[in-house]
């Protein structure tokens, strides 16, 4: 996402299944299977919106989010509001854990197959046409996927940190990359450090782990604005 | 008698239209295996569109007839590398893997250090070199090249031009490429085809010295009627 300059559609996009929670909560259901599908539907519109009307990505975004977020915030009760925004780590259960898993090897995967595609779609869109390449269907699983880390990600951290586990480790493994491979790779471990390290610093210290997962992320983009500083 | 199997591409009543205006009307042209035609022609002429409709990357009317068993090369005016981690060895490898070595030496490049390069660091010279080696890693035996020298500096653009002129000889491969530079097109093209949303003029390169053709291509816009045939 950050490479597509749409950093801020992943932070959006997150608040678009408030909407999908509201309604697991009011119907008792589970709420993730609402964010899913409220994420899944929403994606498939904002693709068909930016087709037909050719406004960026971000533009449908913010629409979008902000009419969801009115709409959750109206429909969800108050006691549960502050855990759809915010998350409770306490209450992801061996269940969660494994569907997150899942979805994330799911996830990596089917990436894996379309992000040369992707990345030659955002070098040119014409070199990718050229080749044979469907840009429009690549955008749309691109999006599908985007929503899928979304919806993993809510349960841990909400809908109002969610955006920073899309955003901050990318940015910071981009900051030293030279290469995809690396960029990859070092994305994933920024990721998984942040999150390993704010959750044991949060329960050492009895805070919220979601904002202790980005303070650790932080500290790690810093370091790499750092090193990139010293390198040039 | 004419042989049609000694043509690559033939364009008949071409017109394209984007958001109600007509961008090019009814061009007309054929092109030979084997050579490279210059298009030329003001901003808003029509070049870039005439590609892209070659590349049935955008809608047209009008009929683009390709030999048989084309394959083609495309390299565009404008890329996005900046903001892309993506190295040279990596870009080159997109579709297949690819040997370094060999994906290079046509463009020059493989003595260089350059496929450990990111391609946003890399010179305007070596960048459009570069784009070629990709076009040309699928072996096509046509390549459209538009603005060939965008953002090279003017020592870069002649080696540019010297080794797609080796490349079409030992290569037999037909180039097109949009151009603004007249002793381009009179040093390193077969043939001239002139827009300004219609044909202005298409005959051989070396005519582009004439007064009379460079007032047709400089000057008022006169579309012409049915161009001479490349002989």
């Amino acid at each position: 996402m950050v490479l597509k300059k749409m950093a801020l559609v992943g932070d959006a996009l997150s608040h678009v299944a408030l909407p999908g929670l509201a309604l697991g909560i009011l119907f008792n259901f589970n709420p993730f299977i609402g964010a899913f599908a409220f994420l899944f539907t929403s994606a498939v519109i904002i693709w068909q919106l930016g087709r037909v009307t050719k406004l960026p990505f971000e533009t449908i975004v913010g629409a979008m989010f902000t009419l969801a977020l009115a709409i959750g915030v109206l429909i969800i009760p108050e006691a549960e509001l502050l855990e759809a925004l915010f998350g409770d780590i306490t209450k992801v259960t061996i269940l969660d854990t494994a569907t997150a898993i899942t979805i994330s090897i799911i996830a990596v995967l089917l990436t894996k197959t379309i992000y040369k595609k992707l990345i030659l779609g955002m070098i040119s869109e014409e070199m990718a046409i050229s080749k044979g390449i469907n840009v429009s269907i690549i955008n749309l699983l691109y999006l599908l996927l985007v929503s899928t880390v979304v919806a993993v990600g809510i349960k841990i951290v909400g809908t109002l940190l969610v955006g920073f586990l899309v955003i901050v480790p990318a940015a910071a493994a981009k900051n030293v990359s030279t290469d995809l491979f690396k960029y990859g790779v070092l994305s994933a471990t920024f990721g998984a450090i942040s999150a390993c390290s704010g959750i044991l610093v949060s329960s050492y210290l009895n805070l919220a782990p979601g904002p202790m997962v980005v303070f650790s992320g932080i500290i790690i983009f810093l370091g790499t604005v750092l090193t990139k500083s010293k390198t040039k | 008698m004419e042989n049609t199997d000694d043509y690559v591409l033939q364009v008949s009543n071409l017109s394209v239209k984007l958001q109600n205006q007509t961008i090019l009307e009814n061009v007309n042209f054929k092109l030979k295996k084997g050579t490279v035609l210059a298009v030329v022609g003001p901003n808003g002429a029509g070049k870039t569109v005439l590609f892209k409709a070659l590349l049935n990357l955008i809608p047209y009317i009008g009929k683009i007839t390709w030999a048989p068993k084309v394959r083609i090369g495309y390299v565009p005016q404008n890329i996005a590398v900046d903001d892309i981690p993506v190295s040279v060895k990596e870009f080159l490898s997109f579709e297949h893997h690819v040997n370094m070595k060999d994906s290079l030496s046509p463009v020059k490049l493989e003595n260089s250090n350059v496929a450990s390069k990111t391609l946003g660091v890399l010179s305007g010279g070596q960048l459009r070199r570069v784009l070629i080696a990709w076009a040309l890693t699928d072996k096509p035996n046509v390549l459209l090249f538009d603005e060939a020298t965008t953002g090279v500096d003017h020592d870069s653009e002649e080696p540019i031009f010297v080794m797609l002129n080796e490349l079409k000889k030992k290569n037999q491969i037909t180039v097109l490429l949009i151009t603004h530079d007249v002793h381009i097109v009179r040093e390193y093209s077969d043939y001239l085809l002139a827009l300004n949303r219609c044909v202005t003029f298409f005959g051989e390169s070396k005519e582009i010295m004439k007064p009379q053709v460079q007032n047709i291509i400089y000057g008022e816009t006169v579309c012409a009627g049915t161009p001479d045939e490349n002989r």
